[in-house]
């Protein structure tokens, strides 16, 4: 471990870089210091704080899913024996505990591998059935790459994307969605809060917009779902994606709303015997859809009691963290958002040195900063944060297994951490001493 | 059988025992805190058939922690950071 004194000479040497790069100083000499590497056996577990990453499976999910996974190992889709009977059984009942909570018909539940699947299917699916008429889809900046990824692979075939830009606070603005929806538009893509900085976008203003002008609604629900209420109905959502593993659910399943009146026709992706109402051939996994069932229904039954007490703990965080530490700032709008994502910019600390230090922590940043590029983050960029803070950002993700005493933990030494990388950083004490950091004139040596 | 306040205590009690067998962290002090704030929050439910049907739930959530107490020791880690 390189002590201080060489790590303050170190990183004073380069007195003269410009900002970005004093940034990618701090996190060379962070990544030296530390390997990253599997627990050892006696090592301690680090807390878990990334909720939005994944999510550990609830013990009723679980017990839920056993028998399946054991004794009760028939296809759904067998129709002679009664494998097959109980099998399809429970799959129906998991398809009715899904619909339950987003105020659906079980008939609009498709069961598919996950939200990353699900947002596949919405988007190329409706946009690939009506290309012959409509040639234009909406989304925003902000979604998730996988929302991003299928708009451009629809780029390349020849349609249209507009890619919506969001206002400072995160959210969407309504008029200018207003202004970009076409003739030719046939589908709007807006997720209802987003995974990185928590924002909850207006989706019932969205919904009533695009019923109003006859375009389809999609929302990827993955962050949402089982944690505020939500009513495909009120909200006028024809698709929504939902992710298993977000909720207390297996990985490897997650499910597709796609509304029956007025009906939604879509090209499928996955081709096959037919199953799932022909929109996702393959066998149903009867202990994922299962566990995905009762994680809904336990969801629905816990909504209110889960929001409350990550509300509490997501206040705990930021209160003490503001309290103690100068320069921090929350991205995303504070009143519409999901509680339990909170994303920080520390300012003058670079952000996978704090990760680094916080190795007790399980954490997550908000740039992609193992990518050799150290692009920060999209979604971050499109709020318009400084890059300098882009690279400075912490995830904290509380859930519903997160405890006091882990809030508190995690809040100490967060703010151990940053006083202590400050003292070393060069930036920081020029701002002490009253220097304008824009106003200085970098120059190579 | 109407429900009496022994059972209720009893049960309390035998799942707070339970609870606290839970190798995972998490899953202990969720547990723990759960069933408490439940028990608290039903406190004054007066109607028979209700009482009977939270404690058919209560007993059912009983067996579920005892399964899955008996999962957790099956694949035991590490303790986490705050409990060391």
């Amino acid at each position: 471990m390189m002590s201080k004194t060489v790590t303050t000479k170190l990183l004073g040497s380069m007195r003269g870089f410009p900002s970005h790069r004093m940034n990618y100083a701090q996190s060379a000499v962070a990544r030296e210091l530390i390997k990253s590497r599997e627990l050892e056996k006696d090592d301690l577990r680090p807390l878990y704080m990334d909720f939005q990453a994944t999510t550990p499976m609830d013990p009723r999910v679980l017990d839920a899913m056993l028998p399946y996974q054991v004794n009760y190992y028939g296809n759904p889709h067998s129709r002679t024996h009664a494998y097959g009977w109980e099998s399809e059984s429970a799959m129906e009942k998991a398809r009715k505990q899904v619909a339950d909570l987003i105020a659906a018909d079980p008939r609009e539940i498709v069961f598919t591998s996950g939200a990353t699947e699900s947002n596949n299917m919405s988007i190329k699916g409706v946009a690939r059935f009506y290309k012959s008429k409509k040639k234009h889809v909406i989304t925003t900046q902000t979604e998730h790459k996988c929302v991003l990824d299928s708009c451009r692979v629809l780029e390349a075939e020849g349609f249209d994307i507009t890619y919506l830009p969001v206002k400072t606070n995160g959210l969407v603005d309504l008029q200018l969605l207003e202004e970009t929806i076409r003739q030719d538009t046939s589908l709007v893509s807006v997720m209802t809060v987003n995974n990185e900085i928590g924002v909850r976008q207006p989706v019932e203003d969205i919904g009533r917009i695009c019923r109003s002008r006859n375009v389809f609604f999609h929302t990827d629900a993955a962050q949402a779902v089982g944690k505020i209420p939500i009513n495909v109905t009120d909200w006028k959502v024809d698709l929504m994606s939902i992710s298993g593993h977000k909720i207390y659910g297996p990985k490897g399943v997650g499910a597709l709303y796609v509304r029956r009146r007025p009906r939604v026709r879509m090209e499928p992706l996955q081709n096959g015997g037919g199953q799932e109402r022909g929109l996702r051939s393959g066998t149903v996994p009867t202990p994922l859809a299962v566990g995905l069932g009762a994680a809904c229904e336990i969801a629905q039954q816990e909504l209110e009691y889960d929001h409350s007490r990550v509300s509490m703990l997501a206040n705990r965080l930021l209160r003490k963290i503001m309290s103690e530490i100068p320069d921090v700032v929350m991205n995303g709008d504070p009143e519409q958002r999901y509680p339990g994502c909170i994303n920080l910019s520390f300012a003058y600390v670079e952000g996978e040195s704090l990760l680094m230090a916080l190795k007790d922590v399980a954490l997550s940043s908000g740039s992609a900063c193992t990518s050799a590029s150290l692009e920060p983050s999209y979604v971050l960029r499109a709020i318009g944060t400084d890059e300098d803070l882009a690279h400075s950002s912490i995830r904290f993700g509380i859930g519903r297994f997160s405890t006091e005493a882990e809030v508190d933990y995690t809040a100490d030494k967060c703010i151990q951490q940053v006083k202590r990388l400050r003292e070393m950083s060069p930036l920081w004490e020029m701002v002490q001493e009253g220097i304008d950091l824009k106003s200085i004139k970098w120059t190579q040596h | 059988m109407a429900a009496s306040t022994a059972q209720v205590l009893s049960l309390y009690r035998q799942l707070m025992k339970e609870s606290k067998k839970f190798p995972s962290y998490n899953y202990r002090t969720y547990a723990l805190r759960r069933v408490q704030d439940a028990f608290r929050a039903n406190r004054s439910v007066e109607d028979p058939k209700m009482v009977e049907q939270l404690l058919n739930q209560g007993r059912d959530n009983l067996d579920m922690i005892r399964r899955q107490v008996a999962i957790g020791k099956m694949y035991p880690t590490q303790k986490t950071i705050v409990e060391g």
